[in-house]
């Protein structure tokens, strides 16, 4: 609670207190006045000197105004209690909703608390603690355990492991060695750490994230600018039809009667009482600034309002294939050895035919082999082939079909969609066939489902891959539509077809990694970058940023967005459909104005809880 | 160029109002006011901007005296 809180709460309560003496006791109707005049003047004050001081600068509509009007028209007309309660509940209404704004703030916040205080570097005299954004790249820093790292940069010695939680939402601690990135924002958590800073504080990770999530206000929703517009002309039109009310039926039904101009002013008060439009108002912004705060506590940057709800529009969504929906690395998925030989030994005979050679495919050979490899000699590289070899006295052939036709040593076709098949051969006897491809990510399969339980139409893959193993890709994923070999300017070119294909209020999100998607990422109509963790192209051009590369946050991002934007329309159609209702009961004569005292104080409450919910992602 | 402020701004309402203010000065592209992170920002041509905030100042103090814009 802020200072000024708590000197308010101290009136309201004061102020409650009075009023109820006044309502409880058996006093004498002048001691009642007296009770109810104070505990008026205690809430009211800055509300009626803020009416006077406004209406010196032509502020009609203001609600201090409306609500000064309202007390003291109902005191006029001997309703002291409700002019007292009027303005009591009314100070108690803005007393929570400003509770509960600071509330949201310090909790979205509090999350947002990424920014270091200091970097150490090292000096003759020990460890100096500097500011940040002095060091310059090339510094080599210090991270002591338990400390934030502060600028991003490259391990220079020692190990660790990082607590990347407050930017991914991942709460498994990552391992990071010599030579590894460390990305500022981050918790180094148990080895002390020499980095060598890469980035400037202005250019670094956190930087970027804390401008991001900044001026993501700045980019409004279409719902926050029609209820702007909408509360622009509810006021005027709430307090001209009150005004109407109060002079127009008793000049037409009795027009020298005290009781039915008595009678028609109440009724006009109590609109003045409805007439405030601020929780409508607030409940807006309250709710997507909410739900961009949960979001990020995931992991999930969403860059402003505007794009929350585009997200609950997405019906097509198209994604990239090489590390989003795949490692994006090649691997060994599989040895399928000849009669007479064994998995590891056609494995270790074409590790060690490959060991000099660092094609991607050699790479990931090696690595499945192991360190403990047969010596190789006499190595004869035939490019876009294979290897000849001498492993242990043997010739081994290790390569594809052409190598073999080349050699005339039969071998059995291995037939496989997802990706290179590489044969092997002992001295001219096909030994059987290793298996290299990119690994499906483990979880992308239960992501694309849970894409489709969250309403998604259609999935595409636009992938610059082979036609074979986009479309097993997408067999294996479920993707419903596949178009491959695509060159990058193609893929903007696909995208631009399938959103012509949209209907109106449809829109196409496109998923990629950022690394060579930003001209696809900026076309969509919402741009995902994933594994954006230090990657400032896909940072820029994306509209949401997805920290970590797990592409079940992707669902994850439409269902907050869809929360997000429900408990918008539930706050918006709630509230404008009490105040329309009791307008019209008032109008009628059917409420007094504890009726109004809800429509306005009650639905306001209402409507703020709700939008809290928002920061629950 | 755009340029942010940090404003003290009471009711969402208000910030409305003066985001609308702002708007209304000549020159100015763009301006929004977040009531949630308290913030003005201002997309107004470079050589044009020192007058327009003060313009800004002096208007919102009219309309709105609530408001506090910071000026570093």
């Amino acid at each position: 609670m802020t200072k000024k809180q708590k000197k308010m709460l101290v009136r309201i309560v004061s102020a409650a207190l009075l009023y109820a003496l006044a309502l409880l006791l058996p006093l004498p109707e002048i001691a009642k006045l007296i009770l109810f005049i104070t505990a008026y003047l205690i809430v009211a004050w800055n509300v009626l000197f803020k009416a006077v001081r406004n209406i010196g600068n032509g502020q009609v509509f203001d609600e201090n105004f409306l609500m000064a009007v309202a007390s003291l028209g109902a005191f006029a007309l001997g309703e002291h209690s409700e002019a007292v309660a009027v303005m009591l509940f009314y100070q108690v209404g803005e007393w929570f909703q400003d509770y509960a704004v600071n509330r949201s703030r310090r909790s979205v916040s509090s999350l947002m608390d990424l920014r270091p205080d200091y970097a150490n570097i090292e000096t003759e005299d020990g460890l100096e603690q500097v500011d940040p954004e002095e060091i310059e790249a090339g510094t080599v820093i210090v991270i002591k355990p338990g400390e934030r790292i502060p600028l991003d940069g490259t391990v220079i010695s020692g190990s660790s492991r990082i607590d990347t939680s407050a930017l991914t939402g991942e709460s498994v601690p990552r391992m990071v060695k010599e030579g590894e990135e460390v990305i500022s924002g981050c918790i180094n958590e148990s080895g002390l750490l020499h980095v060598r800073v890469t980035k400037e504080f202005e250019e670094s990770t956190v930087s970027r994230i804390l401008d991001l999530v900044e001026n993501s206000a700045e980019k409004k929703s279409k719902s926050e600018a029609f209820i702007t517009k909408f509360a622009k002309y509810y006021t005027p039109a709430v307090v001209l039809s009150a005004l109407a009310l109060a002079v127009l039926p008793p000049l037409f039904t009795g027009i020298g009667q005290l009781e039915v101009w008595k009678m028609w002013i109440y009724r006009a008060l109590t609109f003045l009482v409805i007439s405030c439009p601020c929780a409508l108002v607030l409940s807006v912004p309250l709710s997507f600034f909410g739900g961009i705060g949960g979001a990020s506590r995931k992991g999930i940057l969403i860059k402003g309002g505007n794009y929350l709800e585009a997200l609950c529009q997405v019906k097509v969504l198209a994604m990239d294939k090489t590390g989003t929906l795949t490692e994006g690395s090649f691997s060994v998925q599989d040895t399928v050895p000849e009669e007479g030989f064994s998995a590891a030994e056609v494995l270790l005979y074409a590790a060690a035919a490959e060991s000099y050679s660092d094609h991607p495919i050699a790479a990931s050979l090696k690595e499945a082999a192991g360190e403990h490899r047969p010596e190789a000699n006499d190595i004869e590289e035939t490019a876009g082939h294979g290897v000849k070899a001498i492993v242990d006295g043997k010739e081994v052939l290790v390569g594809n079909r052409k190598l073999f036709d080349k050699y005339g040593v039969p071998c059995k076709e291995a037939e496989n969609d997802l990706g290179t098949v590489v044969y092997v051969a002992v001295n001219r006897q096909y030994a059987g066939y290793i298996l290299i491809a990119d690994t499906i990510k483990k979880e992308a399969k239960e992501a694309v489902a849970a894409l489709k339980r969250e309403g998604i139409r259609e999935t595409v893959l636009l992938s610059g891959d082979n036609k074979r193993t986009a479309e097993a890709v997408c067999r294996e994923l479920g993707i419903d539509a596949c178009e491959a070999e695509l060159l990058p300017g193609d893929k903007v070119t696909a995208l631009e077809k399938r959103m012509a294909g949209c209907g109106e209020n449809e829109k196409l999100a496109f998923v990629g990694d950022g690394i060579n998607d930003a001209p696809v990422l900026m076309r969509a109509d919402v741009g995902i970058a994933m594994g954006a963790l230090g990657s400032d192209a896909a940072i820029e051009a994306a509209d949401i940023v997805l920290m970590d590369d797990n592409v079940t946050k992707i669902a994850e991002a439409i269902r907050i967005a869809r929360k997000t934007n429900r408990i918008v329309y539930e706050n918006i159609w709630f509230a404008i459909g009490v105040k329309v209702l009791v307008l019209i009961l008032s109008a009628l004569g059917f409420t007094n104005m504890w009726w109004a005292v809800f429509a306005d104080v009650g639905v306001a409450f209402l409507c703020v809880l709700n939008a809290m919910r928002c920061l629950k992602a | 160029m755009k340029k942010t402020f940090k404003i003290e701004v009471d009711c969402a309402a208000c910030a409305a109002k003066v985001e609308n203010i702002v708007k209304e000065i000549e020159g100015v592209e763009d301006a929004t006011v977040s009531f949630m992170t308290q913030k003005l920002s201002i997309k107004a041509p470079e050589e044009k901007m020192a007058g327009i905030v003060e313009e800004a100042v002096k208007r919102v103090a009219k309309a709105d005296p609530d408001t506090i814009i910071y000026v570093k």
